[in-house]
């Protein structure tokens, strides 16, 4: 459904917001609640710098609800392509480069930017981009603005109580344009005392080059025909207001416009003041806010004598236009009810943890929202379960399947190894399963079965950016990393690990793809060549195939195939697997009635300090 | 936050640096000028610098202000004598320029240079790109000679090389043609990568590859200095002429810049009856209007806003500087002080009330010794919180104060207060 051209946000349009910001996100959604809006005007949030991603807590009304947090606009774009506008909050310093991306991408129809401070050739150089892709920018330098009973931007109409002294959640029949966001919510009231309300309401910004001008959104409001009469709160310093005078003598601007432009005080200051905006400084008669206010007057704008009289105006336009019958009267709304004013420091308590994956508050238990008897019934295999609490979905049969093969192929290693040694150990100890089995799982990690997550992360980064094999072994040798998933203990290219021939085979049969695990077997014939034990392990193969399937299934973008890997999911199948085999050691030690394991001394090479060291020492002190 | 006008001296101190990379080698600048202040005087600057004895000097103030020779404020083909003569006579003193009254305190020296022709160069930044204006005609009366300016658009994402500067080029002699094009091409270079918005050089002249601006105007945008610092060098932002900040100005300035939140504060009469404390950027604008359209313009005491949310103590450390200022003389009649705001979008109106009353607590006494009356409207989150607190402080602390919430109009607060000025109008 494409929207007309003058309509920049209403009842569905839905935004990402560029930076970590809780209360604004939240009046956002209050004020979508209020305004009776289906779904919330939010679609994600982007926590820049690597901050915290994944999920955002927030009221909806009275329920709690999340919204997903990228670490990445991209992401966040990609994962959600029917929000059109971005809410940047990024700092002056970096509100550039977040817009000139934003402007870029294809879903993106509007970029609003809060930041005050931006240079202004940066700015200009976002105007020439935006007028370039056809698109608008709001800001920068502003708190944004509202469509009354559909959209706002960020803190634009302020707390709650204000939303329902200003009747913001319905609209009314007055387009209004500011420079000034500080005013935004001053001015909706006003217009709420003096006519039905604002039907839509935008500050452009205090700065000298707002990404859009007033003239601009007069001309959507213009177009619109919901909007009836339009307010313009201008400023001293520059030449929009002229634009304005010029579309109402030309015919551009028909419907009525009541105006005020605001720096009347600056002829009684001694020398130039800047005022509290960038923009706000007459260079040259012309851009006096007296000029201005003169020019609106003489095009047929209605101009009061002082901004004491703004209300005036506008109500006596309003009552034109009733008269007229040009604006009916509008059935009042009742706004739906908030439970609680929103007060950052008395909100509502919010849960302290978050589950996604069970519940076992109902009548039955759910999976990841599937229950119980459901999964007994349609003969969920154990692979399927680990999907549906691991990944919170029933993924492929193929996949599950590799999880189940892992797992078998993981479950075990004979004795000696670190985990089943100290279950063992521990089970001569006489203590009991869940500390042999523990004493087991604590020395899965870098050395021992846990280079899954490793081998994934090193090697997929390597075939991202392109390495080749060559450069890959040469770049980790230069930082003297030894490459995780390479190289065993007593496996060789003479004495090959079936286990890894198996999840090969399997590999080779059943994925289309399996461009990582070329990549790593490129790599094993390299380093084999240098070491003949050098060789491809089974927790690199375990990882690497997996990064493979992952990809197969094109449920997963590269960014959050980094998440699985980064949060130790891959290391979670070694983990599971092989307690199997722990807990087999467990049983078989007690089974055996095996007493207490003492090291035999010849297996310990004692090195202690000499005689005349320990003289020597007991001398010096 | 905003663009901002330089010295002149700092503006060709810091040209000279770049000059000969931004020309690509085909150009020269020698940056030969001097600053004398009170500080540093003409004696101090010959030692570091030896063309000042050997040459004949030009010297003028360098204030942020035009049409000196018009004031008498310029020296021209002077020896270094006569130079240290006019600047004793001229340091300290006290001139009007146009409305404005103020102190001559900087000074820039360079040498002498005869014109034999005089030439006119400008860019002014605009929304969609920069214009670059020339005259073959340049000196004092540009002004009025503007119809022999010809002006280039160079757009925002254009580069100048790629723009077509016969236009310009034509108004010089042929052979000169290419000198004039490097030149303005690096000038422009310059102008845009050190983020000026206005740079004039008013008269030039250039002769074998060497540069001579005799005046400069520039501005630069100052929320550049993130990307420009190294290339700013220590670049300063006067004050605009006769605009010396007072030391409480100063203050908020300094509190204003450690801050995340905006705090501004001028003093335009400190014997004003008229003193304002208004929250927002637009807001304060449209008090101050206010005041100065029902005719109390000459009893407008401050121009001054806080806003983005400050702290209870920011806001504190403001009401506090504005108290005490507005609290050092008897007025006859009586002052009135107008706490003033729009419904604000996310300042906390009960937490910045909170800093507002402990400085009414700090300053009581002499408030009511000197028949004080404060008139106090705002909105916004928590307002009900923040107007209750202040009433009950009022109370309190005896105070002769009115409270009014959004439920009147924003500056209707201002009307009942100037008629509550004794004497009125």
């Amino acid at each position: 459904m494409t929207k007309p051209d003058y309509v920049l946000f209403d009842k569905d349009t839905t935004a990402i917001i560029f930076g970590n910001q809780q209360a604004a996100v939240q009046r956002m959604l209050h004020f979508g609640y209020l305004a009776g809006r289906e779904e919330p005007s939010v679609a994600a949030i982007v926590n820049p710098s690597g901050g915290r991603k994944g999920l955002m807590k927030v009221f909806y009304g009275k329920d709690e609800i999340l919204l997903p947090m990228y670490n990445k606009l991209g992401a966040a774009v990609k994962n959600h392509p029917d929000a059109d506008v971005v809410i940047n909050f990024a700092s002056f310093r970096s509100a550039y480069d977040v817009s000139v991306e934003a402007l870029n991408y294809p879903t993106i129809k509007t970029v609003a930017i809060i930041a005050e401070g931006i240079p202004e050739r940066q700015t200009r150089q976002l105007i020439a981009l935006r007028k370039k892709l056809g698109k608008w920018i709001i800001g920068p330098a502003t708190v944004g603005g509202f469509v009354a009973g559909s959209f706002k931007i960020g803190n634009a109409g302020g707390a709650l109580s204000n939303l329902l002294m200003s009747k913001l959640y319905r609209p009314g029949s007055v387009g209004f344009v500011s420079k000034s966001g500080g005013m935004l919510n001053e001015m909706a009231n006003m217009i709420a005392r003096n006519s039905d309300g604002v039907y839509e309401g935008i500050a452009i910004g205090g700065d000298k080059y707002p990404g859009s001008t007033l003239v601009e959104h007069l001309q959507r409001y213009e177009a619109n025909p919901d909007i009836k009469m339009m307010v313009v709160l201008g400023e001293v310093g520059g030449d929009d207001e002229y634009e304005i005078v010029d579309a109402i003598k030309d015919g551009r601007i028909k419907k009525p416009v009541v105006a005020w432009v605001t720096g009347t005080c600056a002829k009684v200051f001694p020398s130039e003041v800047q005022f509290g905006h960038a923009g706000a400084m007459a260079r040259g008669e012309a851009e006096t806010a007296d000029a201005k206010n003169a020019a609106l007057k003489e095009a047929g704008a209605y101009v009061p004598n002082s901004y004491d009289d703004f209300d005036k105006h506008i109500r006596k336009v309003y009552e034109d236009l009733r008269a007229k019958g040009i604006i009916e009267e509008k059935e009042e709304v009742t706004p739906r009810e908030i439970p609680v004013d929103y007060d950052p420091r008395t909100m509502r308590r919010s849960t302290n943890i978050i589950s996604t994956i069970s519940d076992d508050r109902g009548d039955e238990l759910l999976y990841a929202g599937i229950p119980i008897s459901e999964v007994i019934r349609d003969r969920y295999s154990v692979g399927d379960v680990i999907s549906l609490l691991w990944f919170k979905k029933r993924l492929p049969q193929y996949v599950t399947e590799f999880l189940e093969l892992a797992l078998m192929i993981t479950a075990d290693h004979g004795p000696c190894v670190s985990g089943a040694h100290n279950t063992i150990v521990t089970a001569m100890a006489g203590k009991d399963i869940t500390a042999s089995v523990a004493s087991g799982i604590l020395t899965i990690g870098p050395r021992f079965g846990g280079a899954i997550d490793g081998a994934a992360k090193y090697f997929k980064d390597a075939l991202e950016r392109g390495l080749t094999p060559r450069q890959f072994v040469d770049e980790m040798k230069a930082k003297n990393i030894n490459i995780p998933g390479i190289g065993h203990r007593v496996k060789s290219v003479h004495n090959p690990d079936m286990r890894v021939n198996l999840l090969e085979e399997w590999a080779f049969a059943n994925l289309p793809k399996h461009k990582l695990l070329d990549f790593a077997l490129e790599v094993e014939k390299i380093t084999t060549a240098k070491k003949n034990n050098l060789i491809f392990n089974v927790d690199g193969c375990v990882g690497i195939v997996f990064v493979d399937i992952m990809r197969s299934t094109g449920i997963y973008t590269e960014d959050e195939i980094d998440d699985i890997i980064d949060s130790g999911t891959l290391n979670g199948i070694f983990v599971l697997g092989r307690t199997i085999g722990m807990i087999g050691h467990y049983l078989d030690q007690k089974r055996l009635h095996s007493g207490l394991y003492r090291h035999p001394w010849d297996e310990v090479l004692y090195m202690l300090p000499s005689e005349t060291e320990v003289l020597e020492y007991r001398k010096a002190k | 936050m905003a663009q901002r006008g330089i010295r002149e001296y700092d503006a060709k101190r810091i040209l000279a640096k770049h000059m000969r990379r931004l020309s690509k080698g085909t150009f020269k600048y020698r940056g030969r000028v001097a600053l004398v202040t009170p500080n540093t005087s003409i004696e101090a600057v010959a030692k570091r610098k030896q063309w000042v004895k050997t040459e004949k000097l030009t010297v003028k103030p360098d204030q942020l202000f035009g049409k000196r020779g018009k004031h008498g404020l310029l020296l021209v083909n002077a020896t270094y004598d006569e130079a240290k003569s006019w600047l004793e006579e001229k340091m300290n003193s006290i001139v009007e320029v146009g409305k404005v009254q103020g102190k001559l305190t900087h000074f820039l020296v360079q040498p002498y240079v005869e014109l034999d022709k005089e030439y006119y160069l400008a860019f002014a930044g605009h929304q969609d790109g920069d214009y670059v204006h020339f005259s073959a005609e340049g000196g004092v009366d540009i002004e009025a000679n503007w119809d022999m300016v010809t002006t280039v658009n160079v757009p925002i994402d254009a580069k100048i090389e790629d723009v077509d500067l016969t236009p310009i080029l034509d108004s010089v002699s042929n052979d000169d043609g290419d000198a004039f094009r490097d030149l303005i091409t690096a000038l422009f270079r310059f102008y845009r990568k050190l983020q000026f918005g206005f740079l004039e050089f008013n008269p030039f002249t250039h002769k074998n590859g060497e540069f001579f601006p005799v005046d400069t105007v520039a501005r630069l945008d100052d929320t550049a200095h993130f990307l420009c610092h190294e290339d700013w060098k220590d670049v300063e932002f006067p004050a605009p002429f006769g605009r010396e900040l007072r030391p409480e100005e100063q203050y908020i300035e300094d509190l204003d810049e450690k801050s995340g939140s905006s705090l501004k504060l001028t003093v335009l009469n400190p014997k004003g009856r008229v003193w304002t404390m208004v929250a927002g950027g637009g807001a304060s604008v449209i008090y101050a209007d206010t005041v100065v359209d029902l005719g109390f313009g000459d009893e407008l005491a401050t121009y001054g806003e806080y806003s983005g949310n400050p702290t209870t103590e920011e806001t504190y450390d403001y009401a506090k500087t504005l108290l005490d200022l507005m609290t050092r003389g008897e007025v006859e009649g009586g002052k009135v002080l107008i706490i003033g705001g729009g419904i604000a979008n996310f300042t906390d109106v009960a937490m910045t009330f909170d800093g507002i009353i402990q400085a009414l607590d700090d300053y009581a006494e002499q408030i009511k010794e000197q028949d004080i009356k404060i008139f106090i409207r705002r909105g916004g989150p928590n307002y009900k919180a923040g107007l209750a607190k202040i009433r009950e402080a009022g109370k309190r602390l005896d105070l002769d104060m009115e409270v009014h919430g959004p439920e009147m109009h924003m500056t209707k607060v201002v009307s009942i207060a100037l008629k509550n000025l004794e004497g009125g109008r």
